[in-house]
């Protein structure tokens, strides 16, 4: 049983720090620009796929380094071309939009790569458990996790150390000020909202090694992350990041006694964080009205 | 008459006159009156989405999850309670539309892009509720065992079960009871003021308009339409899918209302048939319908902001 329970709550930890990677990519995006990306599962996926194909060329580590920055490069473009023209609308206008990239990534993955899914090896190195006692904690999942605490750390290191991540930061409390000041807030929002879908990207190579590919795996995951960010209170990066971790462990205990509600339960404690407390745990007042 | 309001009759009797005789044009057009019946469903949905979304300006991306539950409540009655259509429709509205009731206390506060958010996550747990409980909604393969049942009328029985056009002018009835509905509502005191909140939600809190409270009653209000759709729906396939409930369908109701044109009262219904015509015939020649949608929704987006009937409606005014 405790070992049971053990393997759950790591389970969770590693799952958590899953959403947390893909939730920050939101949030950053959610701050600074106001908009909810929703094709932000199939930045994931392309990322993932991406990966797919340059492994055979440059290896697992290659594809690691490279397939976050050329889905960045997307998003990139993306962003200037079509997020852009909206952001002197009502906001919803981008979200619709997104929802609308949604479709055509997830379905653009489908035209390239085909619906069967793909299975992603990983490094040999990687895919040993590390002993006989804990078989559930193989070095793979290790690894998740030490990357997603490097890049969050790296992400916190940009945004309260660099000059960037000081405005994005400045630009989420009041745009118009950081605009007065000087500073080229378009480019600002696309820079960040290239950094945003850096962290989908990543997070797809790091979901393809564990989950293999599968053009509709982005959905499933864009939901979790979503509520990481209202548990943890809009605004609040790291917020967002308790969020992810606490609503992955508590996916993960509930799957020991309630297995069919271990999905569900994310959603309750959603429910109970908006009852209780709307703006969330870390979350600013006024943020989320 | 001024010649605005006899331009506005004259749509009025052509739309209607279109939904009336639906079952005579359509199959010479290639289509059939059961695709009808469905775009009418769906239409009403999106109606309702847009109740919301154009008139008071907030957008639930969560809706499916009212539409499903009216689906539900319309299936449980007919397999558990008595085998009456109308109980069925009423069950289903009642369990919707109450459920929105409830939830919408809660949501009602958000704005903007968090209430969309809101609404997602809620509707999603209603998904896994259908999804996870097999025991009573059937799980993943739905709710079956039910089918709709003859009205009885005392003088006569209409037989919706196996004509089909008598179940379209059957649902044509209950869509236009909502319809009206819907227009008389937005027509009264309390429609202009939802419409003053979408305008500017600060002044209209400075004249003293209890504007969450507005919101929540607007909520409500859509949902109890979204229900009354969802168990039409449910009569429809005399079947309830979980699947109806993901915040996925909201989206096409969502892109339906959008495409139409989502400041008019009737554009969601010309987006419902863009949308479910265009993918009846799409998923026919290609397996990449999605993209097509997707393309076709983000150039209204960004180039037709009020949608395809703001279009027509700006062409024919220049």
């Amino acid at each position: 049983m405790t070992q049971l329970l053990l393997f759950n709550v790591t389970n969770g930890l590693i799952i958590g720090a899953f959403y947390v990677l893909m939730a920050l990519g939101l949030s950053l995006i959610l701050n600074l620009s106001n908009v909810i990306n929703f094709a932000h599962g199939g930045f994931l996926v392309v990322g993932g796929y991406i990966a797919y194909t340059i492994t055979p060329y440059v290896g697992f580590w290659g594809a690691l380094a490279i397939a976050p920055l050329a889905t960045a490069a997307i998003g990139l473009v993306l962003e200037r071309t079509m997020v852009r023209p909206l952001y002197g609308r009502d906001p919803l206008y981008s979200l619709l939009l997104t929802f609308g990239l949604a479709f055509v990534l997830e379905d653009g993955t489908r035209f390239i790569w085909g619906a069967q899914g793909k299975p992603v090896t990983v490094p040999a190195v990687l895919s040993q458990p590390l002993s006989n006692e804990l078989f559930f904690v193989t070095g793979y999942r290790l690894f998740m996790v030490a990357t997603v605490a490097v890049v969050v750390g790296l992400l916190f290191v940009l945004l309260r150390h660099t000059r960037m991540g000081m405005r994005i930061r400045a630009g989420t409390l009041d745009l118009e000020t950081v605009a007065s000041l000087g500073i080229n807030i378009g480019k600002l929002r696309t820079m960040n909202f290239a950094v945003g879908i850096f962290l989908a990207g990543l997070s797809g190579v790091l979901a393809a090694g564990q989950l293999g590919l599968e053009p509709t795996m982005g959905t499933g995951l864009l939901m979790p992350s979503f509520i990481a960010i209202i548990v943890g209170g809009v605004g609040s990066l790291t917020g967002t990041l308790l969020g992810g971790l606490l609503i992955g462990v508590a996916s993960g205990i509930t799957a020991v006694f309630l297995p069919a509600g271990s999905e569900a339960v994310m959603y309750v404690m959603m429910a109970l964080v908006l009852l209780i407390r709307p703006r969330g745990l870390l979350g600013e007042e006024g943020m989320m009205t | 008459m001024s010649p605005e309001r006899r331009r506005k009759a004259i749509i009025l009797v052509a739309i209607w006159a279109a939904l009336l005789l639906a079952p005579f044009w359509m199959a010479p057009l290639g289509g059939y009156t059961a695709l009808g019946t469905r775009v009418l469903v769906l239409g009403l949905a999106a109606m309702s989405v847009n109740f919301l979304l154009g008139f008071t300006g907030v957008l639930s991306f969560g809706h499916a999850a009212y539409f499903g539950l009216g689906a539900y409540g319309a299936g449980f009655a007919l397999k558990f309670l008595a085998p009456s259509t109308p109980l069925a429709l009423v069950c289903g509205t009642l369990l919707g539309g109450i459920a929105g009731a409830l939830l919408g206390a809660l949501i009602a506060r958000r704005r903007g892009v968090y209430f969309a958010m809101v609404t997602i996550a809620f509707g999603q747990v209603f998904y896994y509720i259908a999804f996870q409980w097999s025991s009573v909604t059937g799980g993943d393969d739905g709710l079956r065992g039910f089918a709709r049942q003859p009205i009885d009328l005392g003088i006569a029985t209409i037989d919706i079960l196996s004509s089909a056009n008598a179940f379209y002018y059957f649902v044509l009835f209950c869509a236009a009871l909502a319809i009206g509905a819907m227009g008389f509502i937005l027509r009264s005191p309390f429609g202009r003021t939802m419409i003053a909140i979408r305008e500017n939600e600060r002044r209209a809190r400075f004249l003293g308009i209890p504007v969450d409270r507005h919101i929540w009653i607007a909520f409500t209000l859509s949902c109890f339409f979204m229900a009354f759709a969802g168990a039409l729906y449910a009569l429809v396939n005399n079947f309830a899918d979980p699947r109806g409930l993901h915040y996925s369908q909201s989206g096409d109701f969502v892109m339906m209302a959008v495409m139409g044109g989502m400041r008019s009262f009737w554009g969601p219904l010309l987006g419902a048939v863009v949308f479910v015509v265009l993918q009846d015939y799409l998923s026919s020649i290609t397996i990449n319908w999605m993209s097509f949608i997707g393309v076709l929704f983000m150039a209204i987006v960004l180039f037709f902001p009020r949608g395809l009937l703001g279009f027509i409606r700006s062409t024919v005014k220049a």
